[in-house]
């Protein structure tokens, strides 16, 4: 892909690196290699803590490879109804809000990729503005408020249904790598502008489609800020909110109960509750959430790159 | 052919035209009609909502209904007790963020470019990208266990090499370098795929002429990788520059507790904070309004400097 024929052909003929070139390389491969390392320490940490009995982990007898093996967090997060049902909720925000961002950046993109289409700069004017300049946090919510969205799951879908960084990097990868002349000969035989982007174009972009569903597809099983903002039933949470619970306050509030700050003796209880239960299944939730993008990611690895590099075409 | 109006055409076409052009391209518009209803809805309106950072709003007069107060709630802001510690930690984490955060991608892609195309690139790439695809929430999580002060698998190591522990979420000092060296080791793999692909357009034959001219591998990086990637580095930076007021509030605001909340309070946590936790409406859109002032302002300073300095920018 890059200069690597050059690169190739000066390796096998080894003698002409000189010694600065050969430590150069030594360095360059030790330093990669600890980078790996330090990548994937934390990473394979927490899977093995997942399966090691919680004290042994937290006595710091747990460095890498899982001890004193047990899956009883696992157990227990089977029978903990509220993450399953923030998992379902995630899993349909996620699902039907992907589709609504491709069915809204897809068809916007195209037109807006087409030569022949009036006052379309000024149209890409007016998304890219928003890139810019937004009337803030509290601004935003006032505006969900008035239109009556708050603590609805429409909304949680509804929200962010186009990003203009996607759509322009769509709109960069039609009007790059669809060729002009076919749109024009699906015209001439009496396609009209549907046509030509349902038969013509669509089924020609699905390295664009997989880009776009992914990030859109990762940014929203990730979010939670939205949702902590806009939602106010626990029955509608996505599993983020639980995590958060789970993993970020329950810790917090374990730290602030051992530098002694004053409580109430119900507040104290509820957090031993919580405590002992995020002691017992913290690594669990992580692997359960994460899984399935660490799983996904690699096979979807050349589209997403393909996607970056897409758009590092100036929009 | 001849019901189409192409680009060429309209250039000299009279101006009555267009209301026909979009007649007849009327299936265009109605792509983009579904962008734009959202667009306008979720991110023009609320623009007219931030006229409450001048009026004492109150939900029960509305926006249109509530006094104007004039500049009131913007002097109540600049004389306010957080103001400046939050623009202090605002642009700390920023800079900080910048400063280590920013060279690191480039450095990680020019070094990865000289290791071939072999499985070593490969498995580096693929590991490094997987903690971009870790939840905000899961990786606060993992912070906050992993720097827990007795627990913690951070804490732990140290002792090993005998350094006494420390509570890295506990001590306000500690705080930026937790946030950015965390985002470091969470977006250095993804960030590098952008310079990465811009290195596949180094010219060749430049490469092999350094080579006859005897040039080792720093000085074919320094002298023709690294130049290559001067426009990328200038688009991306002019943007980091426009958002750096914006800090990663969602994963400052996760990481955040009472003992290093003097060094982890930012501006758009203080305005979810006062706006919606304790509904002063009117005084956190005044700090929105300042935000986006400001953010507005360095994003064009940082784009007209580009332009004059590298001629590369966003507009």
């Amino acid at each position: 892909m890059t200069n690597n024929p050059a690169v190739h052909k000066k390796e096998k003929l080894g003698a002409r690196m000189t010694t600065g070139d050969k430590v150069f390389m030594v360095v360059v491969y030790a330093l990669l290699s600890i980078l790996m390392i330090v990548m994937l320490y934390p990473m394979v940490f927490v899977i093995s803590a997942s399966f090691s009995d919680p004290n042994l982990v937290a006595t710091g007898q747990m460095l890498l490879w899982p001890v004193g093996v047990r899956t009883d967090g696992y157990e227990y997060i089977l029978q903990y109804s509220e993450i399953w049902s923030g998992y379902l909720n995630t899993i349909v925000y996620t699902l039907l809000g992907t589709i609504l961002n491709l069915a809204v950046t897809l068809p916007c993109a195209f037109a807006l990729s087409r030569k022949d289409m009036k006052g379309r700069g000024f149209l890409m004017g007016i998304f890219m503005v928003t890139m810019y300049v937004n009337g803030g946090m509290i601004a935003g919510y006032l505006n969900v408020r008035s239109l009556g969205l708050l603590d609805t799951r429409g909304f949680i879908i509804i929200n962010g249904a186009i990003s203009v960084y996607n759509l322009i990097v769509a709109r960069t990868f039609f009007s790059t790598t669809i060729p002009w002349e076919l749109q024009e000969a699906a015209r001439i035989d009496g396609c009209n502008d549907f046509q030509i982007f349902l038969k013509i174009v669509l089924p020609l972009s699905s390295a664009i489609t997989v880009v776009l569903a992914l990030y859109y597809g990762v940014g929203r099983w990730n979010s939670y800020f939205t949702e902590m903002i806009y939602l106010k039933d626990r029955t509608k949470f996505p599993l983020q909110l639980f995590l958060r619970e789970i993993l970020v306050q329950s810790s917090f509030a374990q730290q602030a109960m051992n530098s002694g700050q004053s409580f109430s003796a119900e507040q104290m209880m509820a957090f031993i509750k919580q405590a002992e239960t995020a002691n017992m299944i913290k690594y669990c939730v992580i692997v359960v959430s994460t899984a399935p993008m660490l799983i996904i990611y690699p096979f979807l690895q050349k589209y997403f790159e393909k996607g970056v590099m897409i758009g590092a075409v100036k929009g | 052919m001849q019901r189409t109006t192409t680009g060429g055409l309209s250039k000299s076409a009279p101006k009555r035209k267009l209301g026909k052009s979009i007649l007849t391209s009327w299936q265009l518009y109605v792509m983009v009609l579904p962008a734009l209803v959202y667009i306008i809805m979720f991110h023009y309106k609320p623009m007219y909502g931030i006229i409450i950072a001048f009026k004492d709003f109150s939900m029960r007069k509305g926006i249109t209904g509530s006094p104007w107060i004039g500049f009131e709630n913007f002097t109540r802001l600049f004389s306010s007790y957080w103001f400046p510690i939050i623009i202090k930690n605002t642009l700390t984490l920023s800079l900080l963020n910048l400063i280590v955060g920013f060279p690191i991608p480039i450095i990680l892609a020019l070094l990865l470019n000289e290791v071939g195309n072999g499985r070593f690139r490969k498995t580096f790439q693929t590991i490094s990208y997987a903690p971009h695809f870790i939840s905000i929430v899961v990786l606060c999580g993992m912070l906050v266990i992993f720097t827990n002060p007795t627990h913690g698998i951070i804490n732990i190591l140290l002792g090993k090499i005998g350094v006494e522990s420390i509570n890295f979420l506990g001590i306000a000092a500690d705080f930026k370098w937790v946030y950015v060296l965390s985002g470091v080791w969470q977006e250095m793999g993804w960030g590098s795929i952008i310079y990465f692909a811009a290195l596949s357009s180094v010219d060749k034959s430049l490469i092999e002429a350094a080579d006859i001219d005897g040039a080792n591998r720093l000085q074919k990086i320094w002298y023709i990788n690294l130049p290559v990637l001067v426009p990328t580095i200038m688009v991306l930076l002019v943007l980091q520059f426009g958002s750096l007021l914006s800090v990663g509030y969602e994963k400052v605001y996760l990481l955040q507790n009472s003992t290093n909340l003097s060094a982890s309070e930012v501006i758009s946590t203080y305005v979810y904070k006062v706006g919606l936790q304790q509904a002063d409406f009117s005084f956190s859109a005044a700090v929105d309004v300042f935000n986006s002032v400001i953010n507005t302002t360095i994003l064009l300073l940082a784009n007209g400097i580009s332009r004059k300095l590298t001629h590369t920018s966003l507009f």
